[in-house]
């Protein structure tokens, strides 16, 4: 083995909470998520940035976590799949998820969530167009995307119905 | 009958832990002193292992290291045959095989390991194609190449012709298809001699993984445990695999005495697990100049890889669906799966149908051609109704209409306005505009005596709460198992849906309802849980303690009495097969399946005479299925289908490289993202069948027969060009729209 | 995940001249790392060989994108989410803006930068076309000073590119055109989003009651660079389109250009493709 690399102090903001961790310079963000945070919400797809499985919000624009070093994190404000929810209740999206039948096997289902909720906040009402293009980054395998459209125009309408933007 | 749950879309039983994060997959699980392992691989396709180098700068003793040596029982995957080594000892046959297996607790120690590992090999000849396999250049199976074969007859073919006016002869292909369920595939164990085998996992089938492990190990049944984890989708992939990847893993649990984990990296999870069966197809038939058919003679073949593995059932379910629903008096299919030099090929959602019914409904299109007839009128003098024979022989005992459901899938789609509209549009249009569709059924359920040789069990158990615990085998990968599950033990018992629990499938509690396959779940096992469900309502009633018309606060009240003065409260269902059905293994004839739900599919597409890519811009699909048991899980199912469907018709194609995938990324292994599919519209029709639940037939399969033949014959009506390959590429549709002088066809 | 992660590096420079003096004090040793979308994709397949790379995500010098009457200047580390944003971009540099559209998924968009992808020197890049249509220039920054050199020749071969190892990629100037051009931009990916192009085509031309008066073609994918088609320019530079100038077009176009097979297209389909796009390009002209 050559010369290794030292762990780094890792602070950061994650879904609200200041977490610190030690991890390597170019670790993965996902893998700090998921083993030092025990964060396993967000997923492992395919490790090329092309899935979307480990989609997050890094400073408030959704980024593939699994492309992310580590390093990049400090000082990060970042929110995963566990921070959408307010305790029990569901966001919107997650509401309308399930409601559409947006979920199936939901391994895709965290990072395609983020994608919608990141599309929402850029797009409150988006057409037809944007959300295609906006969850083209999220693969899934199951649903043929169909109620996922669905799911999203549902959200639309829970958020108008509340009068409360989709946070 | 008034229905509760039937018939409803309830939420999703395990939905709110999937929208949340919760759901635990076998890579969110973690145990304390857990071993990471990995697999080092063969880098060809045939050859000789002359010995294994452990490279210098690694702490070897550090680490766990099995070969096949190290196997306490046989060295074997045991499915069917028996020749897939669970580790290579001495001969390879394919890239990617498994040779050697490492564990450490430092995953990147471990990958620095497995580089470090030399295999000494002494190539030998290999065979990549079909045509290769067929003429033994140069034979690695057997004699000749052959894992199996069929030969289905009916009436006289080779008389026939002399009745026929037209002769048509085509030949059609299809390509591998990569599974590509998001998850990748992982296992855990925890092994040793004294305790047995218990691992954890992504599967669809634990009683495959449960026997392949017994095998292995050479230890009794009880002595082996096989958990599944949540499973990320499977399609197919997770059906036979994972009894490889669960048995490295617990070899190398048992011989390190920890915890290990395997879970594959994209690439090597497309590289070395399963795929689809790649295919040849050639029709020969005879009609008269009315259109209607009057020989068949079909040669059907398959490309299995490297090994047997369950390569002759998918033969078998592709054979059967060759001639598709329509009438014939003489149709021959031969059939064969031959061996080549690549990973084994495997199941892969239709298992050989989509294959052959791609073929047949691209001929068809062709053969109503050479009578004048359009594609639709050509169906229509064929298909079969009640009381006709299929190519097996088998009487159809129900009131199929498929001329009904072509009416409705082209009302739907306004496909005599759209065939108008684009034929007079398309001359002076760039984009081509096309219309097309195709007719097809799905048989439910193990084929032949399939279903008798499983002989499913289900078991309920209620509780003193007055919950009640559904216990199958049978495991939810995205399809919706859990819920369906619960929709039919509530409406059974007549209590609430959030009453009853699917118990996690494990060997070590539940009872082997056999394997999640063959759009069996709902049609077969979902039986099985009704009758196991009015069983335990009989029992509650027969004792006294239970009214019919009963509330759920009494019936739980029942329960805890029953169980406090009668001890537990279960009930068992065994698979019995429907009356009258009656298969020939021999001759291959008889009934073949006890339901099929029956389809027309409609692609729309157009193509870029630019770039020659092909786009499906809608598609509509139109079914009967005995019943739909939940709205949104059943239109999800055939959504998904036709979705994978697209993508094996015009963007997944593997790159082989001597028996090797070489595209083995998602960056370059190609299936449509939301901005490539069009809108999926889907219309079920319901004629019950009377051995399902409530009538539902199997769905899951169906919706992968029909999109590729519907939208090439659309490509045909866009472009004029006949294609017969998939998955057809703007590279392949360049080769056809363009002439030897570069113009357009 | 095939890298070994203790074996790597990444060093967070904390300005401009805390990168330069790095970088001059061990020239060769440190790489650059930007957004990282290309540099993550091959460390986990395991295929990163340098080990040592300096994060420029907190250099600010290399941020920003400032207009003026006569160019518009991007930093090295603006994004592509960035380019779709900015006004002059959408209305004067559209071909750039809709590289950046087409570029991987809006999660990539958010992280990748364009001098990252300028100094990846990927032959099937989606950007670098647009900005050799742009006549971009690039400036290149170390302790010894700064350089501004065209794009266009910047790339002398198959990853292969000007600049010495202590050098930096600080700033990409599009020059402003004071008439608006004719602008063509089409991207032949192997699905509508998240591909990686198969032949890519940049168009842009100055016409004059139905003249051309200047043209410049690029395109991605055909060669081991992205490259000018500086042959066909002149072919059709003060010409007409006429049926036999884009059959002649084509024909200059097919001998300047050198696709090739690939486990994701055929040379074949590149060299027929390309020679489409080019006729689409000249029908647009003349409308």
């Amino acid at each position: 083995m050559s010369d290794a690399a030292e762990r780094v102090d890792i602070t950061c903001t994650v879904n609200g909470e200041q977490r610190r961790v030690a991890a390597y310079p170019m670790a993965r963000l996902l893998d700090v998520l998921r083993e030092e945070m025990r964060l396993t919400g967000t997923k492992e797809g395919c490790g090329e940035g092309e899935c979307g499985a480990c989609a997050i919000l890094l400073n408030g624009a959704i980024v593939n976590s699994c492309l992310v070093p580590a390093i990049e994190a400090d000082g990060a404000d970042i929110r995963t799949i566990e921070g959408i929810a307010k305790g029990e209740d569901l966001h919107a999206v997650q509401s309308a998820f399930l409601e559409c039948g947006g979920a199936q096997c939901g391994i895709c289902t965290p990072g395609m969530i983020i994608a919608a909720v990141s599309l929402l906040e850029r797009h409150p009402h988006p057409t037809e167009e944007e959300v295609r293009e906006g969850l083209s980054g999220n693969l899934c395998r199951c649903t043929g995307y169909q109620r996922i459209f669905a799911a999203v125009v549902r959200a639309c309408e829970l958020t108008s119905a509340k009068r409360v933007p989709a946070r | 009958m008034d229905e509760k749950y039937f018939g409803h879309s309830v939420p999703r039983k395990e939905g709110r832990d999937k929208v949340t994060g919760r759901a635990q997959y076998v890579d969110d699980l973690t145990f304390p002193d857990m071993l990471h392992g990995v697999t080092v691989r063969s880098s060809i396709a045939r050859g000789r292992i002359r010995g294994i180098h452990f490279g210098e700068g690694i702490p070897w003793s550090d680490f766990t290291i099995v070969t096949a040596a190290d196997i306490p029982g046989k060295n074997e995957i045991a499915l069917i045959e028996h020749d897939q080594p669970c580790l290579a000892a001495e001969l390879i046959h394919h890239p990617e095989e498994p040779i050697v297996l490492l564990a450490h607790p430092d995953r990147y120690l471990l990958e620095e390991a497995r580089r470090a590992v030399q295999i000494d090999v002494e190539p030998l000849p290999a065979v990549f194609s079909i045509e290769d396999s067929l003429a033994k250049r140069p034979v690695i199976f057997g004699d000749d190449n052959i894992f199996k074969s069929y030969r289905v007859e009916k009436g006289d073919v080779d008389s026939a012709w002399a009745q026929a006016d037209v002769i048509v002869e085509g030949e059609y292909r299809t390509g591998a298809q990569e599974q590509l369920y998001i998850e990748n595939q992982g296992m855990i164990a925890k092994a040793s001699p004294e305790d047995g085998v218990t691992v954890w996992g992504s599967l669809q089938c634990p009683y495959y993984v449960h026997k392949a492990l017994v095998v292995l190990f050479g230890l009794s049944s009880e002595k082996i445990r096989v958990i599944q984890a949540e499973t990320g989708g499977g399609f197919g992939g997770k059906e036979e695999y994972p009894s490889m990847i669960a048995a490295h893993a617990a070899l190398l649990a048992w011989k390190s005495g920890k915890p290990v984990k395997i879970v594959y990296d994209r690439a090597e999870d497309m590289v070395a697990t399963t795929k689809r069966h790649p295919s040849r197809t050639r029709h020969r038939t005879g009609v008269t100049r009315e259109g209607k058919l009057v020989a068949m003679d079909i040669d059907f073949v398959i490309d299995g890889g490297a090994y047997a593995t369950l390569s002759a059932v998918v033969l078998s379910r592709g054979t059967i669906h060759a001639a598709g629903p329509y009438v014939c008096p003489n149709v021959r299919i031969r059939s064969q799966a031959v061996a080549t030099n690549a990973p084994p090929h495997g199941a892969f959602r239709g298992f050989g149908a989509p294959q052959s019914i791609f073929a047949l409904e691209r001929h068809l299109d062709q053969v109503a051609r050479a009578v004048n007839l359009t594609p639709e009128e050509f169906r229509r003098r064929n298909f079969i109704r009640k009381r006709q024979t299929t190519a097996t022989g088998q009487i159809v005992g129900e009131d199929v209409n498929l001329g009904a459901l072509l009416d409705r899938a082209f009302r739907e789609s306004d496909y005599d306005a759209k065939r108008e509209r684009f034929a007079r549009e398309n001359p002076s249009a760039t984009v081509k505009r096309g219309i097309g569709f195709s007719s097809f059924m799905h048989g439910a359920g193990f084929t032949g005596s399939g279903e008798v040789y499983l002989a499913s069990v289900v078991e309920i158990e209620a509780t003193k709460e007055g919950t009640v615990r559904v216990l199958a085998a049978s495991t939810e990968i995205g399809q919706g198992t859990n819920t369906i599950f619960s929709q039919i033990a509530a409406e059974a018992l007549g209590i609430g849906y959030d009453r009853i629990e699917i118990v996690r499938p494990d060997t070590g509690a539940v009872p082997n309802s056999g394997p999640t396959v063959a759009s069996r779940t709902s049609m077969v096992v979902g039986k099985l849980v009704e009758e196991a469900a009015l069983e335990l309502k009989r029992k509650l009633l027969e004792s006294g303690l239970l009214c019919d018309a009963c509330t759920e606060d009494e019936f739980a009240r029942a329960c805890r009495r029953y169980i406090e003065t009668r001890g537990p409260l279960r009930a068992r269902s065994q698979y019995e097969p429907p009356p009258g059905l009656r298969w020939d293994d021999a001759t291959y004839s008889g009934d073949a399946y006890g339901a099929y739900a029956w389809a027309v599919y409609v692609a729309e597409v157009a193509v870029d005479t630019v770039t020659f890519e092909a786009r499906v811009t809608d598609f509509v699909a139109v079914q009967e299925v005995g019943k739909v048991i939940h709205p949104v899980l059943a239109a999800g199912q055939i959504e998904g289908g036709v979705a994978q469907a697209i993508g094996l018709a015009l963007y997944e194609n593997v790159a082989w490289r001597e028996g090797r995938m070489a595209n083995g990324q998602m960056t370059n292994y190609i299936m449509p993202t939301a901005m490539d599919v069009p809108p999926i519209r889907v219309f079920f029709e319901e004629q019950p069948y009377p051995f399902g639940p409530h009538g539902a037939k199997g769905i899951g399969e169906l919706p992968m027969d029909g999109p590729a033949p519907a939208i090439l014959n659309a490509i045909e009506n866009a472009t004029g060009v006949s294609v017969n390959e998939i998955p057809a590429t703007p590279e392949v549709l360049m080769e056809a729209m363009t002439s030897k002088a570069g113009v357009l066809v | 995940m095939r890298a070994c992660v203790p074996d790597y590096e990444l060093r967070v420079a904390l300005n401009l001249p805390d990168a330069l003096g790095l970088l001059a004090r061990e020239p060769g040793t440190w790489q650059p790392f930007a957004g990282g979308t290309d540099l993550m994709m091959l460390f986990e397949a395991g295929k990163l060989s340098h080990k040592r790379y300096l994060s420029l995500a907190k250099v600010a010098d290399l941020r920003g994108i400032e207009a003026t009457d006569s160019a518009v200047t991007l930093g090295a580390l603006t994004t592509y989410t960035e380019i779709q944003k900015h006004p002059v971009l959408r209305s004067e540099f559209p071909l750039l803006v809709a590289a950046a559209r087409e570029t991987g998924s809006v999660a990539t968009q958010n992280r990748g930068t364009l001098g990252g992808n300028i100094v990846n020197a990927s032959p099937a890049a989606d950007s670098p076309p647009a900005l050799l249509v742009y006549d971009a220039e690039v400036e290149f920054v170390s302790v010894r000073g700064a350089r501004w050199l065209p794009y266009h020749g910047f790339h002398t071969g198959y990853k292969k590119m000007q600049f010495a190892p202590d050098e930096l990629l600080r700033r990409i100037r599009l020059p402003r055109r004071a008439t608006p051009w004719r602008q063509y931009y089409r991207k032949v990916g192997t699905r509508k989003a998240q591909a990686i192009s198969k032949v890519c085509f940049a168009g842009a031309a100055l016409v004059d009651g139905g003249a051309i008066r200047d043209i410049r073609i690029a395109l991605g994918s055909v060669a081991p660079i992205v490259m000018r088609a500086v042959k066909t320019e002149d072919a059709l530079r003060s010409s007409t389109v006429t049926r036999d100038s884009v059959a002649a077009a084509r024909e200059v176009l097919a001998r300047e250009i050198a696709p090739i097979d690939d486990i994701r297209s055929t040379a074949r389909y590149r060299m027929r493709v390309a020679q489409n796009l080019l006729e689409e390009f000249l029908a647009q002209l003349a409308k």
